[in-house]
């Protein structure tokens, strides 16, 4: 494969597209699936053959404002349509050429006004399952020109100027790492992509790898050219059947195409890609405790130093970076680290997903540019708490994040903001609470997540979420007293500073948060008996109520 | 040294030679486990001792060993599904959604706690920590068909299906 026969294929896609007069694009994510999108796809086909219009009828990824789904949007158009079923297949095949079918049509202006797509900037565009529409659209073009035209170190450094920040949730440098394992001595190297997304309520690297797998496939090619590795790995969720399914496809597609496997391009360099399942370990999130998982072991992290860049997969220096982390990586080098720097805050670089969900009106996926207010995610893209009822806080980083209140919401989204208001950035799972959530319960139950996620590898995550989380259900049951909070709070402090990875560092953040923005529904349960939100059935005991008659 | 000769299969039924066949694969490297229980499991629908100790040889890896893998993944089940499963996600916007209360009515109606099967073996109530669809919580999944925006009624209409069959 060579840049022209690149060119070729583009050409050859636009041809084809240009055959016909209408596209109707079908939303098939997940969420769209789990509500017909298929009948209404194999709807679509039947009636644009028997209208005899021609129409090209494509299944997309991920569209956005999964609570509108299923969703269709009908280009030349661009009209988006939502609620649809198979029913309203022939009124929409009816209007092409016409007035927009108005019941269908949505508004949904607000929500997209604001975000800016990097990372989804295919998603709801292309057939994930067809390479050529996804070299249509500038598809490996960034792997081939820096093949030919640019050196590792070039590569390195476009990254590095980009001010890329790992994506996974850390926030660590790319650039720098990139440039630690580049720099690594040793013959063979490993480019890892973490796709074992175990945070609960974050679906945006599912939706990239099912959506978009190609994209995932050239970033981990262009990190391999740059460090110097011909072998990588892409650790995926057993519990996403479909990613791998598309994973499997995208890299037997580019196997086709010449674009993996020996002298790519015609240049010396090889390169390799092997999936790995997961097998429900959150753990396995954690970069030490993946790579044993990739090499069949439990997934119990290790001490760092060696890092993985210096000791890693089979003890050979490793690149691992998350799935959004290399979706971000063509543009850049397409488009150069300027363009991308020109994105964002100060020191948070481009742009980021959420996925939007819990209580509020927009659910889905969002891209925002680094840097924009968590109100204006909330309020204008997400549309607010619906149904009368009052937002309480949102909570992003998944079970090791925090909670943030509303009178926190018009801080800027980024890395370092997020930390300060005593939660994280994470993988980017952004789930809104209201007057109906108990803020108690709600840490007990990250506790509990983690609790039962902790590896068991060191005392302080092991015992000490065990601990935490029967001082939480005490306050969530009524016997919890000032005592137990006072202890819970040293505990917290224990487990953050003593545990050997992120998950127990981490581990006591929503407790945290919540203490800190919430302390007086800890009281009211401890002290009061009762909880604001009506979530927790606490049972006032015996002896209390006989004090009080006395 | 001579070289290695993996076990004779445990028997002729055709499931081993598949897991077979991903072992052979990997050249039956001890990094393959992981790989190897997934194609057992989803061959045979859970794992048990007499696969464990075939996958366990054949790889060269320590009983021991392989029976941690198993155990530490909660992917991995060491009893036979039901005829049914019905799987509740208990993920984060779920939870905030009210997914406690499908289980609770779930656990109710069945007499079995999560992570359970009756005793006629009809119907496996699990829950999953996040299947990825939270945009449309609470999520259950219908012997892996996923449903969104679930109630407790639905969940009890469809276990009362199962029950009559």
């Amino acid at each position: 494969m060579t840049i022209e026969e690149l060119e070729q294929i583009a050409k050859s896609v636009c041809q084809e597209n240009e055959k016909y007069d209408f596209e109707v694009n079908v939303c098939m994510d997940l969420a769209c699936s789990s509500q017909g999108a298929q009948q209404l796809k194999d709807a679509l086909v039947k009636a644009a053959e028997t209208s005899g219009k021609n129409v090209h009828i494509r299944r997309t990824g991920c569209m956005g404002p999964c609570s509108s789904g299923p969703l269709v949007r009908v280009d030349p158009e661009e009209a988006l349509y939502h609620h649809v079923n198979a029913d309203h297949a022939e009124a929409i095949v009816n209007s092409l050429g016409g007035a927009p079918v108005p019941d269908l049509q949505c508004d949904l202006n607000e929500h997209f006004d604001k975000q800016v797509r990097v990372v989804l900037e295919n998603a709801g565009y292309i057939d994930p399952e067809k390479i050529d529409e996804y070299i249509a659209r500038d598809g490996y073009k960034a792997l081939l020109t820096a093949l030919t035209e640019m050196t590792p170190n070039g590569v390195v450094h476009r990254i590095t100027e980009s001010g890329l920040r790992g994506r996974g949730g850390g926030g660590y440098p790319t650039g720098l790492k990139w440039g630690t394992v580049a720099k690594a001595s040793g013959d063979v190297k490993y480019v890892v992509c973490n796709g074992d997304e175990g945070d609960p309520g974050a679906f945006m690297d599912r939706s990239v790898m099912e959506g978009d797998p190609h994209r995932v496939i050239e970033g981990m090619a262009l990190a391999a050219y740059a460090v110097g590795a011909s072998k990588g790995f892409i650790y995926v969720r057993a519990e996403y059947p479909t990613a791998v399914g598309r994973l499997t496809a995208g890299l037997r597609d580019a196997r086709r195409r010449g674009l993996l496997g020996n002298n790519i391009c015609n240049t010396p360099f090889n390169f390799d890609i092997e999936i790995r399942l997961g097998a429900g370990a959150f753990v396995c999130g954690e970069e030490t405790a993946l790579l044993a998982s990739i090499e069949g072991k439990r997934g119990t992290p290790r001490p760092r130093p060696p890092y993985p860049a210096v000791s890693g997969l089979f003890g050979k220096p490793t690149l691992i970076n998350n799935v959004e982390t290399y979706a971000n990586i063509a543009p850049i080098v397409r488009n150069g680290g300027k363009w991308f720097a020109n994105m964002g805050s100060e020191r948070s670089k481009g742009t980021k997903v959420f996925a939007l969900t819990g209580k509020i009106a927009n659910t889905g996926l969002v891209e925002v540019p680094m840097g924009i207010k968590l109100r204006e995610i909330i309020e204008v893209i997400g549309g607010g708490v619906p149904g009368g009822h009052t937002f309480k806080a949102v909570q992003t980083g998944g079970p090791s994040g925090g909670c943030i209140p509303a009178e926190m919401l018009d801080v800027g989204v980024s890395y370092d903001a997020l930390v300060r208001l005593g939660s994280i950035m994470g993988s980017g799972g952004m789930i809104v609470m209201d007057d109906t959530s108990c803020m108690v319960n709600v840490a007990r139950f990250f506790i509990e997540f983690c609790m039962t996620e902790s590896c068991g590898k060191c005392i302080p995550c092991r015992a000490g979420t065990a601990q935490m989380f029967t001082l939480l259900t005490r306050f969530c049951n009524g016997s919890g007293t000032m005592d137990d909070l006072e202890l819970l709070e040293s505990l917290c402090s224990t487990v953050k500073e003593a545990s050997l990875c992120g998950l127990g560092q981490t581990a006591p953040n929503p407790v945290l948060s919540t203490l800190k923005y919430f302390r007086n529904e800890y009281i009211e349960h401890i002290v009061h008996k009762r909880c604001p939100a009506g979530v927790c059935n606490i049972q006032a005991p015996v002896t209390d109520q006989k004090e009080v008659l006395a | 040294m001579p070289a290695f000769t993996p076990p004779p299969l445990p028997s002729d039924d055709k499931r081993w030679k598949i897991v077979n066949g991903t072992m052979r694969k990997n050249g039956f490297a001890r990094h393959a486990l992981i790989e190897t229980l997934h194609t057992v499991q989803s061959s045979f629908g859970y794992l048990d001792d007499e696969a464990i100790r075939f996958v366990a040889r054949s790889l060269r890896v320590p009983l021991s060993q392989a029976y941690g893998v198993v155990t530490f993944y909660h992917y991995f089940s060491l009893k036979p599904p039901g005829k049914h499963t019905v799987t509740i996600c208990a993920g984060t916007a779920c939870y905030i959604k009210g997914a406690d209360k499908l289980v609770a009515a779930a656990e109710k109606r069945l007499g079995i706690p999560q992570g359970q099967t009756t005793q006629d073996g009809k119907i496996s109530l699990m829950t999953a920590r996040c299947v990825g669809a939270c945009s449309r919580a609470p999520v259950v999944l219908r012997d892996g068909e996923v449903m969104g925006e679930v109630t407790s009624g639905q969940v009890l209409e469809q276990l009362e299906r199962w029950a009559v069959e």
